[in-house]
């Protein structure tokens, strides 16, 4: 499914090159992003004037360029004793340049921070001189980041990084600079178009959910069926390191959220050996939502893998070190990011890093949990087979959900939950943190966000729900959307109970419902007929003031 | 290499860069000339004929060239 987004770019250099690049990275994604750029540096122009082109265009994305070498420009202009002043001052023109957008907007910002120059003037004393250039460019990095941190909506795009990744002398052409005002190089562009792009798709629910893992010769130096336990290279053995790197690498992507599979050709039992006994393994059996080691082809067990979390193959990043394996699962699954891997173990770490294997926009506390809730799914799912009676098992979990409108506190989750379903999505409209905070405030619509918990433990916010008003007494479902995770637990009907009980509380008279279809949300095309709607003209309608409460096991919290 | 040979290779690369495979340039050819060559084609034709060199163009060099001739006479400086 091609995603259409618009997107625009305001620079104080010449941008034309980088739309250019944008766009191509974009197709390659299978993004459609509809550029609009505006004309040499009118940044201000643009952002101020609530009539301006920029609002006419209606972006959903408002990319912000303010080079370095601008900034740089501006400092050589400044009294010396104002320099120390810089960073603050341009802070404030961030702030204020955010505000008239948030103001007349609800786009998303993305703004580029500032790649490291140093003029030299004071050489290592800049870092001792607080109004040395060097020393304004890194606070003015750094309060970008706390400032993004608090502000929703408002995301950087680390050109710092990039420059460090690539080297000045490849980022930065003084000569094209000075003759075309273009500070990023052609070489660079392509490169800074991929992270733009990321982040753009992140916005929109692009994002990658799970790492899939090979044993032998990518989480430990060896072959663990051949070589035994005391000699797979890990910690201090041979080149041991660079596999404990790795695995403190992949840590630390579990503890973010990111789910983690092992998919190895192993005897089962001699796979999970260095997970139970060896002392420097890193990662641990706890770490991994889904293990499979067996002789099957690694295709179908990522399938599996897939299947067993609930997760779409476009979600699914895999390593592993042998090339065949690699190309066999690009060729059958090429829906999978299957990066590259040096020839080298040693090598492994610094080539991931700079592919935004898992760019994101957001993260919530839940996050961190989200392989404990999958290993509790998979001890529900073994419980449930040992209940006759599927109603009698969802009473005994002793499920309840809080009800509540969206507002500060869950307004990322449910931002989130709607970038990330693609299943149960009944219409597939991805909203970022901003528009969830506007439609929070607005007098026509109303949100509902439902979370659930049970007796294995608390699954966080796992449902939403928006109507709009309709003229004569109808409310629209905007959205509907549900984490796979919780399907069959009786949440659809508890959720129906809900809007229906306060549509009729309202005085409303019918639901209006409708299914958009995409590539993966065939699961809910029969949704509003098994739930009871009438077909009419081409939606579904729902008589509320007739609608009898569908049996749930789901019981409401009261606030 | 001849100035000839210079000049065929130079053509080689502006017809790709501006795809077009029809494209005829000679000593005096000018950016007016040429519908495709605006500013910003520019530094793509700059880029790629230097990766197809092998050599770096200073800033005059970009922004001087008032004709092919005067390219090829900053190609033939570089590459010597």
């Amino acid at each position: 499914m091609v995603v259409a987004i618009r997107v625009a770019l305001l620079g104080d250099t010449a941008t034309q090159w980088m739309v250019q690049a944008i766009r191509d990275a974009g197709g390659s994604r299978r993004l459609d992003l509809r550029l609009w750029e505006a004309d040499f540096s009118q940044i201000e122009q643009q952002v101020y004037d609530p009539g301006s082109a920029l609002y006419g265009f209606n972006p959903q994305v408002v990319v912000v360029y303010q080079s370095a070498q601008k900034l740089l420009g501006a400092y050589n202009r400044m009294e010396p004793g104002a320099r120390r002043g810089l960073a603050e001052e341009r802070m404030a023109q961030i702030g204020s340049l955010r505000a008239a957008i948030r103001a007349r907007s609800a786009a998303s910002v993305i703004y580029y921070n500032y790649p490291e120059i140093d003029d030299g003037v004071f050489g290592n004393y800049s870092n001792k001189t607080d109004y040395s250039f060097l020393f304004q460019l890194r606070k003015l990095n750094y309060e970008l980041m706390r400032y993004a941190m608090q502000e929703d909506g408002f995301h950087i795009c680390d050109l710092a990084v990039l420059q460090l990744q690539m080297g000045r002398a490849m980022f930065f052409r003084p000569s094209v600079f000075v003759v075309t005002d273009m500070e990023i190089s052609i070489e660079a562009l392509p490169a800074v178009a991929e992270a733009t792009v990321s982040l753009i798709g992140a916005l929109y629910g692009r994002v990658r959910k799970c790492l899939v893992l090979d044993l032998d010769n990518t989480l430990w130096g060896g072959v663990i069926g051949d070589d035994g336990l005391e000699k797979i290279e890990i910690g201090m053995l041979g080149i041991g390191r660079a596999f404990t790197d790795l695995q403190y690498w992949v840590l630390k992507l579990r503890q973010r959220g990111v789910l983690l599979a092992v998919c190895s050709k192993n005897t089962e039992s001699v796979a999970r050996q260095p997970f139970d006994s060896h002392p420097d393994m890193v990662l641990s059996l706890e770490d991994i939502a889904v293990f499979k080691a067996n002789w099957d082809n690694k295709a179908d067990n990522i399938r599996q893998i897939g299947a067993a979390l609930n997760i779409s193959l476009d979600s699914m990043v895999f390593l592993d070190d042998n090339p065949v394996e690699r190309n066999m699962v690009r060729e059958i699954l090429p829906e999978v990011l299957v990066p590259e891997l040096p020839d080298d173990p040693a090598e492994f770490l610094e080539y991931l890093y700079p592919l935004h294997l898992f760019e994101t926009v957001s993260l919530t506390a839940e996050d961190g949990e989200r392989t404990k809730m999958y290993r509790t799914d998979l001890e529900r799912s073994a419980e449930r087979l040992s209940y006759a009676d599927e109603a009698a098992y969802l009473v005994s979990l002793n499920m309840s959900s809080r009800v509540e409108p969206f507002n500060g506190f869950n307004g990322p989750r449910v931002a989130q939950l709607s970038q990330r379903s693609n299943q149960f999505n009944l219409r597939t409209v991805r909203y970022t943190d901003a528009e969830v905070l506007v439609m929070a405030g607005s007098p026509d619509v109303f949100t509902f966000s439902f979370t659930l918990e049970d007796r294995f433990g608390d699954n966080g916010l796992v449902c939403a729900v928006i109507l709009r008003k309709m003229p004569e007494e109808g409310l629209f479902i905007d959205s509907w959307f549900m984490s796979c995770r919780v399907l069959r637990r009786g949440m659809e009907n508890f959720t129906l109970n809900i809007i229906a009980g306060f549509a009729r509380e309202k005085g409303y008279r019918y639901l209006r419902g409708e299914y958009l279809p995409t590539a993966r949300n065939g699961m809910v095309s029969d949704h509003y007929f098994s739930m009871g709607f009438q077909s009419q003209g081409g939606g579904w309608v729902l008589d509320v003031q007739t609608y009898n409460d569908r049996p749930t096991a789901v019981r409401r919290i009261d606030q | 290499m001849s100035r000839d040979e210079i000049l065929l290779a130079v053509t080689k690369v502006f017809r790709e860069v501006l795809d077009n495979d029809n494209l005829v340039i000679g000593e005096t050819t000018t950016a007016g000339d040429i519908e495709e060559w605006d500013s910003l084609t520019h530094i793509q034709l700059v880029v790629a004929v230097e990766k197809r060199f092998r050599i770096r163009f200073g800033s005059r060099d970009i922004q001087g060239w008032a004709t092919i001739g005067e390219m090829l006479d900053s190609i033939v400086a570089k590459i010597k």
